[in-house]
């Protein structure tokens, strides 16, 4: 294992490299606010995050990323466009597995920049790929983008797209979700009888602050579900190869094309892949031998939006990934008070990178 | 040396425990005055046994202070991660049933699965600008479950007791909690949801994997086990 002084030498070189590529160095604060965090991920962080507390100030988290502060930094202060870079040290609680580090260091990169996204993704992906290459890793790469487009432009009623919207990152829920509205699962009996007016609940005394004109409302939106048309088969059929494609950049987009016929909200999202395929080629990347997978970073990475890539050691399964990242516009708008900016970014692990020199020298 | 066998120091399930102990012919006792927790042994030599509170039963296994201990599965899944590797199962005792739920108003009509859960709960907050809040003292086994299960848009609030009036007194809007017949969920309100069972548990008898053990006391848990037909 290398040493703490190894790492952050390790550390300190890759940060220079970002600075030649044009980034500011910035530091954030360790301790984070809990609010924005769990309001962010929800209640799913506080098994991910050491949570601190004092009577004062309330709950804080110790930093389980950088993103998150370097986009409010960014967003209260920044000037445009900016490149960012930091190092330090970020904290994840384990409780499945001992062998996983709870502690380890970081180092990133982070671009806002409105003029060309596609030219930004291929500059945060090929900068990685050269500062990792001597590794030997293999790139996933994938597109939250194209799955939000899909959602968005399905015929069936905005409540159905907000509920699929929501749940983009939760695949399970997505999936059950997808089933109900296109009918493949039927209505629980409950629901049927809700609908008919004989729940036995719907007399029981009102407790509590969800009123019974809540409930009462959501009946009525259960009610409109139930009307509704069921989600077609041609879409269902269109999203599910959508969710399969899994090939090297142009086969995808081929692919990709294809599905676009029945699915023709996506055409804007392959267009912008292509453009960021083209805009790797430019930058030396081999497209040609590049992976795609429209369903990766659905389950870590839930403030990508867009592009997303990861760096994993072939031949140690047991290693998260050494580096990953991706566009996070969205999260730029919800930490923004209103403003937003296209923003791509990602962090790389140096002790893990170290460990796997040593395994190879 | 001696084997320590930790049960719980109070109420139906020492006395359910000492039963159980008492019909494989040993017998458990509480000695002193009604305050002390002093305890006596019959029927096995070099046998001690510690009374404590069931919650803390499962902390002394893992750090080894206990050999033996007596508490349920919901506690020891709680507390300790990863507790195949810290503790063996050695029995269930057939007692102290009860199941980890997860309940809602019953005048929730619109609300019978997680799925409905997982709506409303989105709808909630929308409405009332916080996460719809769900009172437990299980967090960690309750936020698998939800996670498993793909709800958001909740919040865990701690309740280390009298957890199911927390709706009425609207400090949370659901519970997740322990309950044998439902008979409190249901005065209290309350509905079960019909995929909302997040844990079956029982008193159980465990056996420390980490406890150290001289040659004398092998002996002496092997017999133990063999008088309890655990071999």
């Amino acid at each position: 294992m290398p040493s703490r002084a190894q790492t952050l030498a390790e550390a300190a070189r890759l940060r220079a490299a970002f600075e030649a590529a044009g980034a500011v160095p910035v530091e954030t604060p360790v301790l984070q606010p809990a609010d924005l965090l769990l309001d962010l991920y929800g209640e799913d962080i506080r098994a991910r995050a050491y949570v601190t507390s004092d009577a004062l100030r309330g709950e804080q988290m110790l930093r389980p990323d950088f993103t998150v502060p370097v986009v409010q930094m960014h967003m209260a202060e920044g000037a445009e466009p900016a490149r960012y870079t930091y190092s330090g040290e970020v904290f994840r609680r384990q409780e499945h597995d001992e062998d996983r580090a709870n502690e380890y260091v970081q180092v990133g990169y982070e671009v806002f920049d409105r003029a060309d996204p596609a030219a930004s993704d291929a500059e945060v992906f090929a900068l990685f790929s050269g500062l990792l290459s001597p590794l030997g890793l293999r790139a996933a790469t994938g597109d939250i983008g194209l799955l939000m487009a899909a959602v968005a432009g399905l015929n069936t009623t905005d409540r159905r797209k907000t509920a699929l919207m929501r749940h983009i990152w939760r695949p399970r829920r997505f999936r059950a979700l997808l089933d109900r509205f296109s009918g493949r699962t039927p209505p629980p009996a409950t629901r049927t009888a809700l609908l008919n007016g004989d729940s036995p609940d719907l007399d029981a005394p009102e407790i509590g602050l969800r009123s019974r004109a809540e409930v009462a409302e959501r009946i009525e939106v259960l009610r409109e579900d139930a009307a509704a048309a069921p989600i077609s088969n041609t879409e269902m059929t269109a999203l599910d190869a959508l969710l399969e494609v899994r090939e090297t950049a142009p086969f995808a987009i081929q692919q990709l094309s294809d599905i676009a016929v029945d699915l023709p909200a996506i055409r804007t999202a392959v267009e912008r892949l292509e453009a960021r395929v083209e805009a790797l080629d430019a930058r030396g990347v081999d497209v040609e031998n590049l992976d795609f997978e429209a369903s990766y970073g659905r389950t870590q990475m839930e403030y990508y939006d867009g592009f997303v890539f990861g760096f994993y050691a072939e031949g140690r399964p047991d290693l998260p990934p050494i580096a990953s990242g991706g566009r996070y516009d969205a999260l730029t708008q919800r930490l923004g008070q209103g403003a937003r900016i296209p923003a791509v970014g990602g962090v790389m692990r140096p002790g893990l990178m170290l460990e796997l020199q040593e395994g190879t020298a | 040396m001696t084997i320590k066998l930790g049960v719980p120091s109070k109420g139906r399930l020492m006395e359910k425990t000492f039963a159980w102990f008492a019909a494989r012919g040993i017998t458990l006792t509480r000695t002193g005055s009604e305050r002390e927790y002093a305890a006596e042994v019959e029927g096995i030599d070099d046998l001690t046994l510690v009374l404590l509170s069931a919650g803390e039963i499962p902390r002394d296994l893992a750090a080894g202070r206990l050999h033996l201990g007596v508490t349920g599965t919901d506690l020891v899944q709680e507390k300790l991660p990863r507790w195949e590797q810290q503790v063996q199962q050695l029995a269930p005792l057939g007692f102290g049933q009860a199941d980890l739920i997860l309940a809602v108003p019953k005048f929730w009509a619109d609300v019978d699965t997680l799925d409905d859960l997982d709506a409303a709960a989105s709808a909630f907050r929308a409405r009332h600008g916080f996460r719809l809040r769900i009172a437990t003292k299980y967090h960690r086994l309750v936020r698998e479950f939800l996670r498993d299960a793909g709800v958001a848009d909740y919040a865990l609030v701690d309740s280390q007791g009298a957890t199911e009036g927390s709706v009425k007194n609207e400090t949370a809007e659901a519970v997740a909690d322990i309950t044998s017949t439902g008979e409190t969920l249901r005065a209290n309100h309350l509905k079960l949801l019909s995929d909302g069972l997040i844990l079956r548990s029982q008193a159980t008898l465990w056996q420390s994997r980490v406890a150290e053990k001289s040659g004398a006391d092998n002996h002496t848990l092997k017999q133990l086990l063999k008088r309890l037909d655990l071999v």
